[in-house]
């Protein structure tokens, strides 16, 4: 497909459901993201944000709906797009007895990078691994696997990035530095961005635009700013607690 | 700096992504010492156990006289069995030990091509563990299983297929059921070692317990073994035999993989899975 053949929603899912069991994680939720956007996915524990960016990344089936990434259906022929797409979360974790230069490698040829040796290079510049390239990932500071994951993430120059709690177990300078640096990327790539995250802070500064879920529904959308409006608030992290407390009074209810 | 982005949609196949995971189980071995010494280890003291009790028996035993070697090569064939099935489900554990499944999932990896690369490693594991236990009976018992010839060829294939479908089955428990399903590796094996007919024909066995013992390839590379080596005969039959059976084992044993990979992704256990 031609660079200029970007469809322009990167991102379709339409009645989206994921049950387990009598427990609905995902209830009929349906969202699309524009091209080059970064879009937050906010919500409680529960909420059902690791749902969602699980059916997206194809590790999950869904009970019900469709998935739609980069043009292709992603329950059908999810690896003509999986190399188009990456992702990071504290849920998993990069093999701690090789080094960092050894897992992007593999990586990098997992995700067919041309020229694999170079793009490391690139990367451990960018993101400063140099100094620890060939030392155990395990033996690495949070900070410095979090670059590395990074790293990771970013091996393949990804379109669509999916980022699940991007900067927790982060000192706040070091998460400062790693969405100093998403921002810095999404400007150079257009690269489409889906942040799930519990850091109000994080997401007012990165995203333009933020999907509230609750109890496995997306209860609100918009702007950071056009949500605190909205809702009355000072800030972003007020919103989310009238919307979390709101769930829990539902519950009691 | 922008990398030239791919857009055509990568191969359903892929040997670079297959030696990926090789170069990855490889890059795991290399680093740690302890385990390319754990491979060796337990088929070296097998030989070493079975050789001494072989010389005692060579006295003591008219069957055995007629082919000194034959418990030797048994203890070395079984290993090649037991090597390429722990070979395949171990080199999976490692995933789920380092928490990378789900990382390796949302790459264009395809569970097919992750199953090829569990089964070159677990050749590679086979060869690094067999091999010196092998090499060591000839100084030592003055036993060279490689005296078989071709046969032995044809006999190593059988098992390290059978070895395959073992492992893949195993590894597809693990991917289902997680880490309580672990000891599967070690044990499942074990299971039907006294239906092989390592140390003994397959008529010691009770008559209603035959057919089970003839339903497994393994049972007619030891039978081979023992006709090359006390008749002195080559059944290219029970090579056939065995090899079909190799067929069947391993379309049960890949369809097991996928099927619980399929469970896997309808449960969400692929993101959790790990210690």
């Amino acid at each position: 497909m031609p660079a200029t053949d970007i469809p322009q929603a990167v991102v379709r899912l339409e009645r989206l459901s994921k049950r387990f069991g009598a427990v609905t994680a995902v209830d009929d939720v349906s969202f699309t993201l524009a091209a080059g956007t970064t879009v937050a996915l906010l919500g409680g524990n529960g909420a059902g944000k690791t749902t969602t960016i699980s059916i997206l990344l194809g590790l999950l089936l869904p009970t019900a709906g469709t998935v739609e990434v980069l043009g292709e259906d992603m329950l059908r022929h999810r690896h003509r797009v999986l190399h188009r797409i990456n992702f990071s979360s504290p849920y998993v974790e990069m093999p701690k007895r090789l080094t960092p230069l050894e897992n992007l490698t593999v990586y990098g040829h997992l995700y067919g990078v041309p020229n694999v040796r170079r793009r490391i290079e690139a990367l451990a510049e960018e993101l400063m691994l140099t100094p620890f390239l060939k030392r155990a990932t395990g033996t690495l500071s949070a900070g410095q696997r979090s670059r590395v994951a990074l790293a990771k993430a970013l091996v393949n120059e990804p379109e669509l990035l999916l980022l699940d709690e991007l900067t927790a177990s982060l000192d706040p300078d070091t998460a400062d530095w790693v969405r100093s640096f998403l921002e810095r990327y999404r400007a150079r790539t257009g690269a489409t961005v889906l942040l799930a995250s519990h850091n109000m802070a994080e997401v007012e500064r990165l995203a333009g635009d933020v999907l509230m879920m609750r109890a496995g529904r997306i209860v609100d959308r918009g702007a950071p700013s056009d949500l605190i409006a909205r809702y009355g608030r000072r800030s972003l992290e007020e919103v989310f607690l009238d919307i979390a407390r709101a769930a829990s009074e539902e519950a009691a209810e | 700096m922008t990398m030239a982005r791919a857009r055509t949609a990568p191969a359903a196949f892929s040997a670079r992504r297959v030696g990926a995971m090789v170069l990855r189980y490889f890059y795991l071995l290399r680093g740690s010492w302890p385990r390319v010494a754990e491979l060796i280890y337990w088929p070296t003291m097998q030989v070493i156990l079975w050789g001494f009790i072989t010389q005692f028996f060579m006295t003591h035993s008219t069957w055995l006289a007629q082919a000194g070697g034959v418990l030797i090569a048994g203890v070395l064939l079984w290993d090649v069995l037991f090597r390429s099935q722990l070979g395949v489900a171990v080199s999976f554990l490692e995933e789920v030990w380092a928490r990378n499944v789900g990382q390796l999932f949302v790459t264009p990896l395809q569970p097919y091509e992750l199953m090829l690369s569990l089964a070159c490693m677990s050749l590679l594991r086979t060869l690094i563990g067999t091999l010196p236990a092998a090499l060591l009976a000839i100084p030592l018992y003055a036993f060279s299983i490689f005296t078989l010839g071709l046969p032995l060829l044809a006999f190593f294939v059988v098992l390290v297929i059978f070895g395959w479908s073992m492992g893949l089955a195993v590894s597809g428990c693990i991917m289902r059921y997680g880490l309580g399903a672990e000891s599967l590796a070690w044990l499942a094996i074990f299971a039907l070692a006294p239906l092989a007919g390592i140390y003994y024909p397959i008529a010691t066995l009770p008559h209603w317990l035959q057919p089970v013992a003839w339903a497994l390839p393994m049972s007619y590379v030891f039978e081979g073994m023992r006709a090359i080596m006390i008749q002195h005969l080559f059944r290219g039959d029970l090579i056939l035999e065995g090899l079909a059976l190799d067929a069947l084992y391993l379309i049960l044993g890949a369809a097991t993989f996928l099927g619980f990979f399929r469970i896997a992704r309808r449960r969400g256990l692929l993101l959790q899975m790990g210690e």
